[in-house]
C-alpha cells in the first residue's frame, strides 16, 4: 500500500531550486533513507510532504491526501520530526507531549493510554516534569520522537532523527525505527551512511534537488567504483561511502 | 474552538512559565501609575475622573503591546516549533486566535491589576464610574488592536526585535494617524476623502471618543473590525510564507 508519494516536486525560493522534479513513493512497511549532501533539498522535499511548505508545483499526497488541498486529512495520517526536535523549551515533557496529542484531538483518556506507552518505549519516565530547555540532546530527540507518535501515525517523516546522539542514543533510534516499521512507511533523513546499511530498505540519494539513484542498500553499493588500495590504507572508507561519494560527485562533474 | 483554547492556555502559561509575566506586570504598572500621578499630576486636578490616567493609554500600549506581541510568531519561526504548529491537523486560523486571545488576556489582566486606582477616586470622591467602565473596556480593545497589529507583523520574521520595531512603528502610524504629522504627508497628494479616511483611522481620536463618554459604539466597533482585520491578515501572512 502507497502510503507517501510525490509527483514532480519542485520547489523554488526564489532564483533557487531547492527540490528539482522529485518523484518517488513509499510503501508500507518500506523504512527509505534520504541520503544526500547538506544543502541537498532532503529538509525542503520533507517539508513539503508534511505540509509546512507549498511546492512550486507538483504534488505530494500522504495516505493517498494531497498534502496541500487534502490538508488537514493527510496531517492526521502524518508524524513529522522536523530538523533539530524543535519542541517549547518553556514547557515540561509530560505539558508538551499532552499538549501535542490534545492538539490532534485524542481525547483524556485515549491521550494518556498513548503518552503511557510512549513513555515507556521511548523511556522518557525519568524526565516527564522536567522543563525542555532542561533536557539532553539525546532526551530532546526523543521527545520529538514521541511527539511525532502520539497518534501513532500511519506515516513517519523524521528529519536527521540521530543527528547529535551519542552512540548509544543512536543505537536506540535505530531500533525503536526498525521496530515501528512494519506497520508504518517511514522516510529518514540522514547523511551518516552507517546508518541507512543499519534501518533502510531503501535509499534515495538526492543532490542539487534532485534524486540520482533510488535502490537498496545493496543496490547503491553495486554503484561503488572498485576501490583504491593505496586511497583505502590513507582515508579509511567503507564501501558505501565510495558510492555515496561516486554518486553524488560524478553529477557535479567533480 | 477547543483548539483554540488549547492554543489559548499554552501561550497564556508561556507568559507565566518565563520571568516575561512578572518583568511586563511591573514595568506596565509603574508606568501607568507613574505616568498618572507624577505627569498628568492626578492629584493637582482635584477631579473625581480617571482620565489622567487612561490620557497615556495610546502611547504605553504603543511600546508595551509589541513587547508582548513580537514573541508570538517569531519565536515560533526561531525555535523551529512553527513547523510543529502548521503539521497539525488544525486550521491556521485557531492558532492565530489563540495565540492573539492569550496576548489580550494577558494584557486585561495587567489593566485589572490598576484598579485600586479605580478604587480610590470612588474613595476620594463620586467619578462617573459609567465612563470608568467604558474606559476600561476601550482601552482593552485599544489594547487588543495593538496587539493583532503586532501578532500579524511578528508572523513576517523570526526576529523579535525586526517585530517589536515593526509593529511600533505601524502602531505609532495608528496612533498619529490624526495628527498633522501623518496628515502632512498625505495631504499635498491625497483627495479629501483619503485624508478623512486616513484620519479616522487615529486610535488616539477613537479612544478619547470613549474615555470622554460620548459616540462611544462606533469607536468599539472600529477597534474589534481593526482587530478582524489584522488577524485575518495574520491568517493570510501565514498562509502566504509557506508558499514562499
Amino acid at each position: 500500500m502507497t502510503l507517501v508519494e510525490t509527483r514532480g516536486l519542485v520547489k523554488r525560493f526564489g532564483s533557487f531550486t531547492a527540490v528539482n522534479d522529485v518523484s518517488f513513493s513509499v510503501q508500507r512497511g518500506e523504512v527509505v533513507g534520504f541520503l544526500g549532501p547538506n544543502g541537498a533539498g532532503k529538509s525542503t522535499t520533507m517539508k513539503i510532504i508534511a505540509g509546512f511548505l507549498e511546492p512550486s508545483s507538483g504534488e505530494a499526497f500522504v495516505a493517498g491526501h494531497n498534502s496541500r488541498t487534502d490538508a488537514l486529512a493527510a496531517r492526521k495520517r502524518l508524524g513529522y520530526l522536523p530538523e533539530g526536535a524543535p519542541a517549547y523549551p518553556d514547557m515540561t515533557v509530560g505539558d508538551f507531549l499532552e499538549f501535542i496529542a490534545a492538539m490532534r484531538g485524542l481525547d483524556a483518556t485515549a491521550a494518556r493510554r498513548r503518552l503511557g506507552i510512549l513513555v515507556e518505549r521511548i523511556d522518557l519516565a525519568e524526565v516527564w516534569n522536567r522543563r525542555i530547555e532542561a533536557l539532553s540532546k539525546g532526551f530532546k530527540r526523543r521527545v520529538g520522537i514521541a511527539q511525532a507518535l502520539v497518534h501513532d501515525p500511519d506515516v513517519l517523516i523524521l528529519d536527521e532523527p540521530t543527528d547529535g546522539l551519542d552512540p548509544n542514543q543512536k543505537h536506540e533510534m535505530r531500533e525503536l525505527i526498525r521496530e515501528l516499521a512494519p506497520e508504518k512507511a517511514i522516510v529518514v533523513s540522514t547523511h551518516i551512511l552507517e546508518e541507512v546499511e543499519a534501518i533502510c530498505t531503501r535509499a534515495l540519494i538526492i543532490a542539487r534537488g534532485q534524486i540520482l539513484a533510488d535502490g537498496t542498500p545493496a543496490d547503491l553499493l553495486a554503484k561503488a567504483p572498485a576501490s583504491d588500495p593505496e586511497r583505502q590504507r590513507l582515508v579509511k572508507t567503507t564501501p558505501l561511502e565510495d558510492a555515496f561519494r561516486h554518486i553524488t560527485l560524478e553529477q557535479a562533474g567533480a | 474552538m477547543k483548539t483554540v483554547y488549547l492554543v489559548f492556555r499554552r501561550e497564556f502559561a508561556g507568559y507565566f512559565a518565563t520571568p516575561i509575566a512578572a518583568v511586563f506586570l511591573i514595568v506596565f504598572l509603574g508606568m501607568a501609575t507613574g505616568l498618572t500621578f507624577f505627569v498628568a499630576s492626578f492629584f493637582d486636578r482635584a477631579q473625581a475622573d480617571m482620565s489622567a490616567f487612561f490620557l497615556w493609554h495610546p502611547w504605553l500600549y504603543l511600546v508595551l503591546m509589541p513587547a508582548i506581541g513580537m514573541r508570538l510568531w517569531a519565536e515560533e519561526r526561531r525555535s523551529g516549533t512553527i513547523e510543529l504548529l502548521m503539521t497539525l491537523p488544525v486550521q491556521p486560523w485557531q492558532l492565530v486566535l489563540g495565540k492573539w486571545l492569550a496576548a489580550w488576556v494577558f494584557a486585561g489582566l495587567a489593566l485589572l491589576l490598576t484598579m485600586p486606582l479605580w478604587a480610590t477616586v470612588n474613595y476620594l470622591g463620586s467619578p462617573d464610574n459609567g465612563v470608568i467602565v467604558a474606559s476600561y473596556l476601550g482601552s482593552w480593545l485599544m489594547a487588543g488592536a495593538f496587539l493583532a497589529i503586532s501578532a500579524a507583523v511578528s508572523a513576517l520574521t523570526k526576529n523579535q526585535v525586526l517585530a517589536f520595531i515593526g509593529a511600533v512603528v505601524v502602531g505609532f502610524l495608528f496612533v498619529m494617524a490624526g495628527f498633522d504629522l501623518v496628515l502632512s504627508a498625505v495631504k499635498p497628494w491625497a483627495p479629501q476623502i483619503i485624508v478623512q479616511a486616513i484620519s479616522s483611522m487615529s486610535f488616539i481620536g477613537h479612544f478619547q471618543r470613549i474615555t470622554d463618554g460620548v459616540l462611544e459604539v462606533p469607536a468599539l466597533i472600529f477597534f474589534i473590525s481593526l482587530i478582524a482585520f489584522a488577524l485575518w491578515l495574520n491568517v493570510r501572512i501565514l498562509e502566504v510564507k509557506k508558499a514562499a
